[in-house]
């Protein structure tokens, strides 16, 4: 483990679960909660041996069932909790996200993807972008921001948290196990240093403060108009919230006649493609939505406006595909797929897709 | 307690801790859940803790108790009570901790979590209604369904061939709990021993010493489809000849 500190800032190489239990002591978590699998278990690691030095705790529970509901527990009273978990153990977590949807929790999943279906590898893959925007008996009303480098996962974990405790639905880190395993350098710092302010948590029970009023919560409705008032409720509020929350990146749009369209880490291999296309006089476009939930729905139909075709490559059987046929719907442009479930994709793979078409 | 008398007339005595905007409450006419929680209400009323206390209830019938106390309290989902309220305690130890549910959600989906808080000893109360069945979902076997128990799923009477015999509650968590738990069976058929076991457990969470849980031998009428008499005769002999009712583990109290 790496011999770093938080005051102000530092460069420092590390793996990209180290980086994440560090990013949780920026944000002042105060618990963590979680079940091992791989390759999310360094966060665990490296946050067991960081919190005791921060005053910080964490529960190992029975299952990710538990470490979902456990988290939930966590953050009703006041504290910043978060866990972590990937494959099998996200499908086991749905069941808590869907509690914290319906029950405003701010609750904070890191998932670092493997492959899929079932138990698959433990290695990587893009396969549960589909599970974690949308996972659920309901309508997905979360927050997804996939991730690409290690300095995205130090950053947007802090956003995370902050974005919790701002809008209170769900926020999910979905990095895969590539960015959880591969060691890379970063700066990591102290959040308030840099002038990001960390959002002040509350408590919704279990305060006792003199003459405080006792809260019921619950999640369960007894008619279908008393569950319409509440779903359409949280829906216009995740539509506020959608508007500001959004992030996406777009290089050489403009005139672009083929954009790329990838995200998470692909997106680096797509970057890269782009400007070895670009330097070879080539009209290519990159296009990353960094929220996959919202989708920037909007901001993709602008991007490929004068392209003539999209290419979307993603490591999975067109899970990022669907979300971009539903942001082009009736936009006249070809959609050429580039679907590699379970496997990596790199800069040399796209550019010979890109020169096929 | 509050006054008595009101019009010059007797009234019931309710506990302080419930709340009574939301009452009467809404279990069936005979309904054990009832009886439990009024254990429970004046249990926290001796112990004066109604400010410290987060109550958490399961789906099943517990769930119609979601604001049935002058407290925070959470309906969580079915099983998953133990972790919520397991997860608030690591993270405020200064809180009270209860967890309430049926047979289905602590010992059928939920025994997971039972096993492994109690395992732990997590410093929180687990509440448990047995009432032989799943209740809510109407009248199905449960893990504590009698042997040749007629139920929904099991009308012509469980077979211990093919579902196995009721389900111990208390005695497994005895045999796992650690040292500083305390376990027992208490019944709606005897209010004042199971306040006082509810009590015990109380005090054993507020005395930081370990894992407490209190399975309470409960009715059914609605879906034993048993009148007044037949409701009480299957908890006190059926229910009481299988279950037994009493203390399993209470922690040996600290030296000096
Ligand atoms: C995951 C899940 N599975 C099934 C159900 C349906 N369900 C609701 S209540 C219940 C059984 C409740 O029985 P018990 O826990 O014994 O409580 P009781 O109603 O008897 O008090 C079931 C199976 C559910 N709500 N959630
Ligand atoms: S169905 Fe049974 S457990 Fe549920 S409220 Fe009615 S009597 Fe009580
Ligand atoms: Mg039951």
């Amino acid at each position: 483990m790496a011999d770093v500190s938080l005051k102000g800032e530092q460069r420092v190489f590390m793996t990209g679960n180290e980086v994440v239990a560090w990013a949780a002591v920026a944000a002042k978590v105060d618990i963590m909660y979680g079940y091992p699998i791989t390759p999310q278990n360094e966060i665990m690691h490296y946050w067991t041996r960081l919190a005791p030095k921060y005053g910080k705790k964490f529960l190992q529970t029975e299952d990710e069932i538990s470490a979902g509901f456990t988290m939930l527990g966590g953050v009703m009273t006041g504290r910043k909790a978060f866990t972590a978990t990937a494959g099998p153990g996200n499908v086991l977590m749905q069941e808590s996200a869907g509690m914290a949807e319906m029950m405003r929790l701010p609750a904070v999943f890191v998932i670092q993807q493997r492959g899929g279906p079932s138990t698959a590898t433990v290695i990587y893959a893009q396969q549960e972008t589909t599970l974690t925007a949308f996972g659920g008996n309901g309508e997905g009303h979360r927050l997804v921001y996939s991730t690409a480098t290690h300095q995205e996962l130090f950053d947007y974990t802090i956003k995370a948290f902050n974005s919790a405790w701002t809008y209170r639905f769900p926020t999910f880190v979905l990095g895969d196990g590539y960015q959880a395993k591969m060691r890379e350098s970063l700066t990591i710092y102290e959040p308030e240093a840099k002038g990001v302010k960390l959002v002040q948590q509350q408590a919704l029970v279990g305060e006792n403060k003199p003459g405080k009023k006792f809260r019921h919560l619950r999640n369960t409705y007894n008619t279908e108009d008393e569950l319409y008032e509440v779903v359409m409720a949280n829906q216009r509020e995740w539509d506020v919230m959608a508007k500001k929350v959004v992030e996406w990146s777009a290089e050489g749009c403009e005139d672009a006649e083929v954009v790329m369209v990838t995200h998470g880490v692909v997106s680096r291999a797509a970057l890269s493609a782009y400007q070895q296309l670009r330097a070879k006089g080539k009209k290519a476009g990159f296009f990353r939505p960094i929220t996959v939930r919202p989708f920037p729905d909007q901001q993709l139909a602008d991007a490929v406006k004068g392209a003539k075709k999209v290419l979307v490559a993603e490591s999975a059987y067109g899970q990022l595909l669907k979300m971009v046929k539903e942001a082009l719907y009736g936009k006249n442009v070809e959609l050429v797929p580039m679907l590699r479930p379970g496997i990596g994709i790199t800069t040399e793979e796209l550019i010979e897709e890109y020169n096929k078409l | 307690m509050q006054e008595l008398k009101e019009n010059n007339v007797l009234q019931p005595a309710i506990p302080r801790s419930w709340n009574e905007e939301t009452k009467p409450h809404k279990f069936c006419p005979g309904c054990g859940h009832g009886i439990i929680l009024k254990a429970l209400g004046e249990a926290i009323d001796e112990l004066g803790i109604i400010d410290q206390v987060v109550f958490g209830c399961d789906i099943g019938c517990s769930l119609l108790s979601w604001d049935f106390f002058a407290c925070d309290s959470v309906q969580t989902h079915h099983g998953r009570t133990t972790p919520t309220i397991t997860g608030m305690k690591r993270a405020n130890s200064d809180i009270v901790g209860i967890a309430y549910m049926g047979d289905g959600g602590g010992y059928a989906i939920g025994s997971q979590h039972l096993f492994n808080a109690a395992v732990r000893n997590e410093r929180i109360t687990v509440i448990l209604c047995n009432n032989c069945n799943y209740g809510m979902t109407g009248g199905q076997m449960a893990p504590t369904t009698l042997p040749g128990m007629k139920t929904e799923t099991s009308p012509y009477g469980r077979d211990v061939n093919e579902t196995g015999y009721p389900t111990k509650g208390p005695e497994m968590v005895a045999a796992v709990a650690p040292e500083g738990a305390y376990v027992a069976r208490g019944s709606i058929a005897n209010v004042r021993q199971l306040k006082g076991f509810i009590k015990k457990a109380l005090e054993n969470q507020l005395a930081g010493s370990g894992f407490s849980f209190v399975e309470c031998l409960s009715s059914c009428p609605t879906n034993w489809r048993t009148n007044a008499k037949q409701t009480w005769e299957f908890v006190e002999k059926d229910m009481a000849e299988y279950f037994k009712v009493g203390e399993l583990r209470i922690p040996q109290a600290k030296e000096g």
